[in-house]
């Protein structure tokens, strides 16, 4: 009742694990997969090892967590032996891999996603962490550098290739379109949203970043919006991002046009199955209105 | 709300030539083995084990514990916790085994188990005789014997020495163990052969100390160290397959031991 299917890639559900959450080794994504996602995506992967932010990395605020991780990885060459360990064990619990990858430029871009293609299912480019300076949004808020990182990347591999948008733009159209244009095959939206929290009694920023990004309950209309745009204007899939907590939150980013979903602050929230639960609570609501997931796709634009 | 409480320093003692304990104005209502990540504005945020309902007690061993070596009476820091599993006391007789540092979340759960009654043998390691810690308030909760690695007091020698010569002679219902992780593989490897159920506290590098980053998550099926753990009882232990062979470090990159 679930099943979808994207750039020709079948899916047995459309909720996905966000990047960044639990993705940091093999172990946590296979745990994740156990836990009923259609999908997982892969924490965001560079060439070379990067330790991230120092501490503190995340602190909780009114409907969410700013976080500054400063995108930790191993590099791709040591984070393929984590995929290696689990990949077997993930196809045969029909389990797809999203492989999220970010550079500093269009030749490290094409290079991490050359080495990352034979192992995962779709690569996502992360043209959108708000904190990590050179990186993410720098290219995500230019359209022009984010046409020849999605050109790039899209020359280097054959599997499709996502490219995850940053709200922190003022024309959002402008850069889906650079993207759609370098010919990605589909677009996630939504990363965090830039922010602060200042502890007033240390009476400094607690994010050792100083400013970081938003995610969880708070930023879902944001993600909505841009997502109803993206519908209006472009015809290749998108996947939601931003805020998603429940069954009810998932069909409201399909209604605006979403073709599968990801959750990552959930996680928190509701614990290491919410997948399982959220799915259970989109069959509750199609049974209920006697609809199809794929009627529901956009529906809010009829 | 997970985000840091600002404490003041009350009081700084030393206990040991590299351990300093913190007791801050606050009391957090932990349970033995739960930790906080405790954050000093401008360096880091890194996890302690409470080694009391108000204070930390911190090992120097690089930039962040060298910090806080620092700090004077009168200075803040921020608790975010108390998080993670704890130790739970099983049966009449329970057997704790302590290295270095790790005897800081022992005297915590030694102190509450011996409240609830039951009978208690610490094997505490050191070192040398300096740098053992907590003397009083093992001695206070049951029996002690004292190991150092150089003979300078007690027992010459490791605590799994020790342990395999007392579990010759007695029977207990639990071991508890806190300490470096070849010591912990050892104590396990030990409570097997003697069939006796097994509790330990695991390190590994944490971030946001509430299961979601990732970052302390271990082979092969990713329990979160600072969620799952850091106690963990024996029986989960089969599945964390990295235990006493590997760790990650900041960037996710393998550490073998
Ligand atoms: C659950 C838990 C409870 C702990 N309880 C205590 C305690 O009560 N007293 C105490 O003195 N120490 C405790 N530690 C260890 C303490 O966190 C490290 O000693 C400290 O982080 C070292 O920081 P540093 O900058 O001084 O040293 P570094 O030179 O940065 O590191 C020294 C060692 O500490 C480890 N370490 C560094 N950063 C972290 C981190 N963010 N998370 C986990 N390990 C890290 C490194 O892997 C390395 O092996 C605990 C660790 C954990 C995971
Ligand atoms: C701790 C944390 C780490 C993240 N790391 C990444 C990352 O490495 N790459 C990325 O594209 N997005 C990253 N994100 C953003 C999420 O993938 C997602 O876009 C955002 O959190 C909004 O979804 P949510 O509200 O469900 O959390 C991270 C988010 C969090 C909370």
């Amino acid at each position: 009742m679930l099943k979808i299917n994207l750039c020709g890639i079948e899916f047995r559900n459309p909720v996905f694990l966000a990047s960044g959450i639990m993705g940091e080794t093999g172990s946590a994504l296979k745990r994740i997969a156990k836990g009923g996602a259609g999908a997982v995506t892969t924490k965001s992967i560079g060439l070379n090892p990067n330790p991230g932010h120092r501490n503190p990395t995340i602190v909780e605020v009114y409907g969410g967590f700013l976080n500054a991780m400063g995108l930790p990885n191993p590099g791709i060459d040591e984070y393929l032996e984590e995929i290696k360990g689990v990949r077997d064990e993930l196809n045969r619990m029909d389990i797809r891999i999203i492989g999220s990858i970010y550079g500093k430029d269009e030749e490290e871009f094409a290079e991490v996603a050359k080495k990352m293609e034979e192992y995962v299912d779709i690569i996502e480019l992360n043209i959108s962490c708000p904190h990590a300076k050179g990186y993410g949004a720098t290219i995500g808020q230019n359209p022009d550098l984010s046409y020849s990182v999605c050109k790039a990347v899209k020359k280097a591999v054959k599997v499709p290739v996502f490219a995850k948008l940053t709200p922190n733009v003022t024309d959002i159209i402008e850069i889906a379109q650079a993207v759609v244009d370098a010919g990605v095959d589909g677009l996630v939206a939504i990363n965090t949203v830039r922010g602060m929290a200042i502890d007033i009694k240390a009476k400094k920023p607690i994010l050792a970043n100083k400013f970081g990004g938003l995610s969880g309950r708070a930023i879902k209309p944001i993600g909505i919006k841009v997502v109803w745009d993206l519908y209006e204007n472009f015809d290749v899939p998108i996947i939601g991002v931003g805020g998603i907590m429940s069954g009810e939150d998932a069909i409201e980013y399909m209604m605006a046009g979403a073709s599968a979903v990801q959750i990552g602050s959930g996680v928190y929230y509701r614990g290491y199955d919410i997948f399982k639960k959220v799915c259970d609570e989109i069959i509750n609501f199609l049974k209920e209105e006697n609809l199809t997931l794929k009627e529901i796709v956009g529906i809010a634009h009829e | 709300m997970e985000k840091p409480v600002i404490c003041r320093i009350k009081e700084i003692i030393e206990e040991s030539p590299t351990v300093k304990t913190f007791i801050i104005d606050k009391d957090f209502d932990f349970k033995p083995g739960q930790f906080a990540m405790l954050w000093l504005p401008g360096v880091d945020e890194k996890p302690f084990g409470f080694s009391s309902k108000n204070s930390f007690s911190v090992a120097r061993v690089g930039n962040f514990t060298k910090k806080m070596h620092e700090l004077k009476e009168g200075d803040i820091i921020g608790v975010r916790g108390p998080y993670g599993t704890y130790f739970e006391p099983m049966g009449d007789k329970v057997l704790a085994v302590a290295g270095g540092i790790g005897a800081a979340p022992i005297v915590t759960a030694v102190e509450e188990f011996s409240k609830q009654g039951v009978e208690i043998t610490t094997i505490l390691g050191a070192r040398s005789k300096e740098e053992l810690l907590f003397l009083d308030r093992f001695k206070k909760s049951g029996r002690l014997e004292i190991c150092t690695d150089d003979g300078s007091f007690g027992f010459k020698g490791f605590t799994t020495e020790k342990m395999k010569e007392i579990l010759k002679e007695e029977r207990f219902d639990l071991i508890i163990t806190c300490g470096p992780e070849i010591m912990m593989k050892k104590v396990v490897d030990i409570a097997n052969e003697y069939n006796i159920p097994v509790q330990v506290s695991m390190e590994r590098y944490m971030k946001c100390g509430i299961g979601i980053c990732g970052q302390c998550c271990v082979d092969d099926e990713g329990l979160c160290v600072c969620k799952d753990g850091p106690v963990f009882w024996g029986d989960k232990l089969k599945f964390i397959k990295e235990f006493g062979k590997y760790k990650r470090d900041a960037s996710g990159k393998k550490i073998y031991y």
